[in-house]
């Protein structure tokens, strides 16, 4: 699903029980990532939960992450976050805010560096592998 | 029981003001209480007090605000000594909390009495503060921890402890609480069989002393340490208590003001304890108020606060064994208000997620105990704590959410 449409629908729900429940169900329809990639070297730092996160370059030098969670509700925003980042040039990667699109979808608070999702930190990671992509 | 009325736990809950909000449009139901307790107003006056009229610096001012600001200072040490059960007010160290106080052992004791291949015997359920100034120390100083196992109702294994207590042991560390488990050890046993076996016991007193009453020389542990703010306390104080000959014998820690006796370029000769170990200037607000909150506790009564909480918990313990696919983690015999768990589909942080919106505040992550999340296999927990002024209906609230939350991922 495109970013856009996501904002879209979210606007139309109403209450958090809604909205948890469209971000619980985008976790269970995020790419699978492989068992063999959880490992300590792809693990996000700062989450209560567990993030892991890795990245293929496309030959026409897009970032494709895949990434994933074992709690369901940062696997969600996981999905969220690679609505906004993945698939794109890197330079265009680092330029990127996310929190625009976290605020348009009323989740702007879960991107603090203050919540222990991981969130903030994984978004530190995907800039910092799109500026190693660059070279 | 008495505080256990209804009427009493309204009075009780009136004296905090943090407890009186909504959150997420629901009723504050505050269940961290092992991470951190609420205060009451009387810490918050104790404290508006000292910066509103009496504050000046401690122990040096011939003026009168600081041989005010020093009377009440020092006043609280006698009440942590009674609190703790010493006669001794100079067996009081004041430090920044649990882990300043553990620390300040392993720098100490540590430093003066550890040597290549001595060991020191922890426990499997020890907090992350009770490990790591040991492994730091030990490190240092070439010796070994040795760690006491535990079952999986999270129970200290007595026999293979008495299997650790070589000729090498030196300094046995436990919690008289676990954090991530609630279990109550049995300190009193395990401070005795090592004293038989010539080594000195530091009991981790942060889960215990909001809860239990506490008497060290009861105990006749060597170290016992805690943070005034499990104890409705503010944040950045707690003491440490020493039996006398041990203090007198380590060395100072952090060299500053009021540690010493006299300084000079050739020699600098030190205070005695507690000065000793009380370098610079000190929370002098934060003591305050820590005994305010000591006072509180004594007001309420440290046997009607545990008899509550034992209710709480048990009530808790009963209605979440019946949410199917709840598994207790922390099934010890004898518990004090913690309540950790696991709920089958759902990670930890889902469920602290799902609860907060719902006004419910637990914990949810390691407890920085993670050897005990290792022994479970498990990534995390949940937990929810209970504190003196948490009720019935709240303990409903959090079952009913947990409920919810367990439909919201089924």
């Amino acid at each position: 699903m495109q970013i856009e449409k996501l904002a879209s629908l979210f606007e139309l729900l109403e209450g958090w029980e809604d909205r948890y429940r469209q971000i619980i169900d985008l976790g269970k329809k995020l790419e699978p990532l492989d068992e063999e990639h959880k490992t300590a070297a792809n693990k996000v730092h700062g989450c209560t939960s567990q993030v892991w996160l890795i990245c293929r370059q496309e030959e026409d030098g897009r970032l494709h992450f895949v990434a994933d969670s074992d709690a369901h509700i940062v696997r969600g925003l996981i999905a969220i976050v690679l609505m906004i980042f993945s698939d794109r040039q890197p330079e265009e990667i680092i330029g990127l805010d996310p929190l625009p699109w976290f605020a348009r979808l009323g989740l702007d608070q879960h991107l603090s560096p203050m919540r222990s999702n991981g969130l903030h930190a994984m978004v530190g990671r995907i800039k910092a592998l799109a500026a190693a992509a660059r070279g | 029981m008495t505080a256990a009325t209804s009427l009493e736990l309204d009075r009780i809950r009136a004296d905090f003001p943090c407890l009186d909000q909504e959150v997420n449009g629901r009723p504050l139901v505050y269940l961290d209480n092992a991470s951190s307790a609420q205060k009451p107003r009387q810490v918050i006056e104790s404290m508006r007090q000292v910066y509103e009229r009496d504050y000046a610096n401690i122990h040096r001012g011939q003026h009168s605000l600081s041989m005010r600001a020093t009377a009440a200072y020092e006043q609280v040490r006698g009440k942590v000594a009674r609190f703790l059960g010493t006669t001794n007010e100079s067996e009081i160290i004041f430090t920044s909390g649990t882990t300043a106080g553990i620390n300040l052992v392993a720098q100490t004791w540590g430093r003066r009495n550890l040597r290549p291949g001595d060991e020191i015997v922890l426990s499997e359920m020890e907090h992350h503060s009770n490990i790591v100034p040991w492994q730091l120390i030990a490190e240092e100083k070439g010796a070994q921890i040795r760690v006491i196992p535990m079952d999986d109702r999270g129970q200290l294994d007595l026999e293979a402890f008495a299997e650790l207590l070589g000729p090498r042991c030196r300094m046995v560390a436990v919690a008289q609480v676990s954090n991530s488990l609630g279990t109550i050890n049995p300190v009193a046993e395990i401070i005795a069989m090592a004293h038989r076996a010539g080594a000195r016991v530091l009991i981790d007193g942060a889960q215990a002393a909001p809860h239990l009453r506490v008497d060290v020389r009861a105990l006749d542990c060597d170290f016992y340490v805690f943070s005034a703010h499990k104890t409705y306390g503010p944040t950045g104080t707690g003491a440490l208590y020493g039996k006398m000959e041990l203090l007198e014998a380590m060395p100072p820690w952090q060299g500053g003001g009021d540690m010493i006796d006299q300084v000079s370029f050739t020699r600098t000769t030190y205070n005695v304890p507690p000065m000793k170990f009380e370098a610079g200037t000190p929370n002098i607000a934060g003591v305050i108020g820590m005994g305010a909150a000591l006072d509180w506790m004594r007001q309420i009564g440290l046997d009607a606060i545990a008899a509550h909480e034992h209710r709480l918990l048990e009530r808790a313990t009963a209605a979440i064994s019946e949410i199917e696919g709840i598994r207790i983690i922390g099934t010890a015999e004898k518990k004090a208000s913690v309540l950790g768990f696991w709920l089958e589909g759902a990670h930890p942080h889902d469920i602290g997620a799902i609860l907060d919106q719902y006004g419910v505040a637990i914990r949810a992550g390691h407890h920085c105990a993670q050897p005990v999340m290792q022994h479970f296999g498990l990534p995390a927990t949940a937990r929810a704590s209970f504190a003196v002024y948490n009720t019935e209906d709240e303990i409903a609230t959090f079952i009913e959410a947990l409920r919810k939350a367990r439909e919201f991922f089924a």
